[in-house]
Formats: structure tokens, sequence, C-alpha cells
């Protein structure tokens, strides 16, 4: 008798509270709550698992694991191979266009722009890079696109990335079609593919800080805020979607086209996944 | 009867490599050098094995591998396609996807069991 009564009470309640939350996707989803709580989920997973690491230093990538290849890595930083592409690429950012514009036309802040990309364009409905920008820019002033990857797109890229230094990795996701784009690149990242049956985060999340061969994986986390890289085995510096390129590659999957909605997806969710920390491009890497 | 021994002697030639039905050592060598091989089984890259150079640390070592794995057929799929086993398996299937051909196992499989 007791416990119907307790029942009749609390029933209207109960009933308001499940209309409450019936009604709920009714209502403006917060995407960026959804979002924020992968990340944390995440960045603790690192944290947890290397708990000798401070989040700050995974924008050191591999680096911020082992202290050998740190080391080796600090020399080189001494006198940083990618000081020249900064150098050139200011001088490109800065060269006059046909137009009498320039790059730096394009860009507010002198250039000093690498936070505020990767973000979703609500008008164009898509993800937009640094890279992409810098070619649009071009393109927009009777200019030709500078080639993908590497080269002079790499070397502006660089200067942009070295003048913005210290910046906050902070990418937001405020609407159903850039959290569309942001599930996309997080299930890139998650999917096994190629001949190898590898996804980027059984390596780079799972297996980071083993060894394959003499190789040290490098964790997920901050793998997005020094790029552009100098990287040795590349004797020049390159782009994000290079790696991506060749990572895909290294586990016989069919590379998708620099700056294809996959890669940029793809960055645009690892990038989230490295929110809070600094942008420390470009970098010197194996 | 005569139809019944037909039958054993055909399970037992059927047996005949798992019986350890000794690989020559040529076949031993070619094994371990595909084994090595970064564009082939590329074991090294994720396992210790024997003297082989600079390996990683993905996977456990390849050692007691007749006491690991008793049964062949085991060790063998598990190298043809560990995912159907454990389907988030780092292992590449190099039977399954290609990576390797089915002869190149067995002469993996049959260098794996002298470690």
């Amino acid at each position: 008798m007791m416990k119907s009564n307790v029942l009749r009470r609390f029933l209207p309640a109960a009933l308001m509270a499940s209309a409450v939350l019936v009604s709920k996707p009714a209502l403006a989803v917060n995407y960026q709550k959804l979002v924020d709580a992968d990340t944390k989920t995440f960045q603790a997973y690192f944290l947890k698992e290397f708990p000798e690491v401070k989040l700050s230093d995974y924008a050191n990538g591999v680096y911020a694991l082992d202290e050998d290849s740190r080391k080796q890595w600090q020399e080189m930083e001494e006198f940083p191979p990618y000081e020249l592409d900064v150098e050139a690429g200011k001088t490109l950012f800065n060269k006059p266009f046909a137009n009498g514009k320039s790059l730096a036309s394009c860009f507010p802040n002198g250039g000093a722009v690498r936070g505020k990309y990767p973000y979703f364009d609500e008008k164009r409905s898509e993800v937009v890079t640094l890279e992409m920008a810098i070619n649009e820019c071009r393109v927009a002033n009777g200019e030709k696109p500078y080639a993908w990857k590497k080269g002079d797109l790499a070397k502006v890229s660089a200067y942009i990335a070295f003048i913005s230094r210290g910046q906050k990795v902070d990418v937001k996701v405020n609407s159903k079609a850039a959290y569309d784009a942001y599930m996309n690149g997080k299930k890139f990242f998650y999917a096994k593919r190629g001949m190898l049956n590898m996804s980027c985060s059984g390596c780079h999340m799972e297996y980071a800080g083993r060894q394959l061969r003499a190789d040290i994986i490098s964790p997920a986390l901050g793998h997005t805020t020094h790029f552009p890289v100098f990287r040795s085995k590349w004797g020049e510096i390159g782009t994000l979607d290079r790696r991506y390129a060749g990572c895909n590659e290294n586990i016989g999957a069919k590379p998708f086209p620099a700056q294809s909605e996959e890669y940029r997806d793809l960055e645009f969710f690892q990038t989230i996944m490295s929110n809070g920390l600094q942008y420390n491009g470009p970098a010197s890497r194996k | 009867m005569k139809h019944f021994s037909g039958i054993i002697a055909a399970a037992a030639l059927l047996m005949l490599p798992s019986l350890g039905q000794a690989a020559s050592k040529a076949d031993l060598d070619k094994g371990k050098a595909l084994a090595f091989d970064s564009g082939k089984g590329n074991c090294l890259a994720c396992h210790t094995i024997a003297d082989g150079e600079f390996p990683g640390n993905f996977g456990p070592p390849l050692i007691q591998m007749k006491e690991r794995f008793p049964d062949h057929a085991v060790l063998r799929q598990q190298i043809w396609d560990a995912s159907a086993k454990n389907p988030k398996s780092m292992m590449p299937p190099f039977g399954k996807n290609g990576i390797l051909t089915e002869p190149e196992i067995d002469q993996i499989v049959d260098y794996l069991y002298t470690l």
C-alpha cells in the first residue's frame, strides 16, 4: 500500500522527466559538449597509459614518450632543419601576386593564424584546412595553386605555423554538419584498412610508445600540433596529408588524394582530440 | 576392409607434415629469410626472433614455439588470419590478404618451430 502511494506520488514527476528526455532531441543538441566528452576520454587514455608524461608534452609527438629519442631530437632542433623553409615561406607569403596583392592580404594577424585551422566552414559545409586556405587565396587572386603536400605550400604553412607558435588548439563543433564531419574523421581513425588490416588507433593509441622494429610509435594525441614537419626520411618539409598518405601506403591501403574530404575530416577529428594543447610547428621528425 | 585401410593410409599421409616431417636445412633457411624480409613476413617488425636485429615489441617474442603451439594448425592459422581468433588483433592476416603465399606460410611455420 505504502509502495503504491509512493509510486503514485512520484509517477507524474517521473513521467514529466521522461517527457523532457524524449523531447530533448527536438531541442538544439550541444555538439560541442559531445565532442568535448570524447576529447576528455581520448586524452585520459594517454594520461593513464603514460602517467609520467604531461598533457602539454604530447605536442612533441613520440619524443614525449622516449628519453633517448628526445635527446637526439633536441640536438637536431638546435639547428632546425626547417629553418630555411620558414625563411622561404616568409618570402613567399609576402611576395606580391600579379594583381599586387599577396598571401599576406588574405590572412589577418600578420599571418599568425595557425590556431584558426582547421575549422568547419558552416556556409560551405566542409572542413577548411590551412593548406586549403593558402591555395584558395592564390586562386582567388588569379594565381595558380601550389602543388599539395610539399614544396612552396609546405614552406608557407611552416612560416605561418612558426609565427603562430604557442597558439592554443581549440577547434569548435557547433552544428550537425560539423559533427558529421567529425564523426567521419573519427570513423576513419578507428577503422581497420589496407592489406595489413590496420587502423590509426591500433598503432597510435593501443601500441603508442612500443617499438615497430627500431621505430617507436608516436601517440595520436598531439599528432596535428606540429605540422608541417621536416622529416629526415623525406629530406624535406611536408604537410600532414603527405604523412597521412605515407601511413596509408605503409599498411597497404590506397592513399586518398591530398586535401580529400577523408583526410580533412581526419585532420579535424585528430585536432579536436588535441584541443587544449599548443601549436608548435614546424618540427623535425625522423 | 581394404577400403578401411585406404582411409588410414590417406589419413597418415595427411598427418605427415604435422608429425614434424623434418624440413630440409635449405627450406628452413628460406623460412627464416621470409620471416625476416620486411616486404614479406616482416615478423621482426613486431617480434623478437633469434638473432634478428632491432626487433619490435608489438607482439610476444617468438620462442618455445612447440610448447606454445603444440597444434601445428593453430600456429598456421594465427599467421594466415589472426583476426579470426581475435578481431582486434593487430597482426596482419598474411594468408587471407595475400601478403604471403600458402607455401611461404608453410616455410615460415616450419622455421618458427625451430625456435
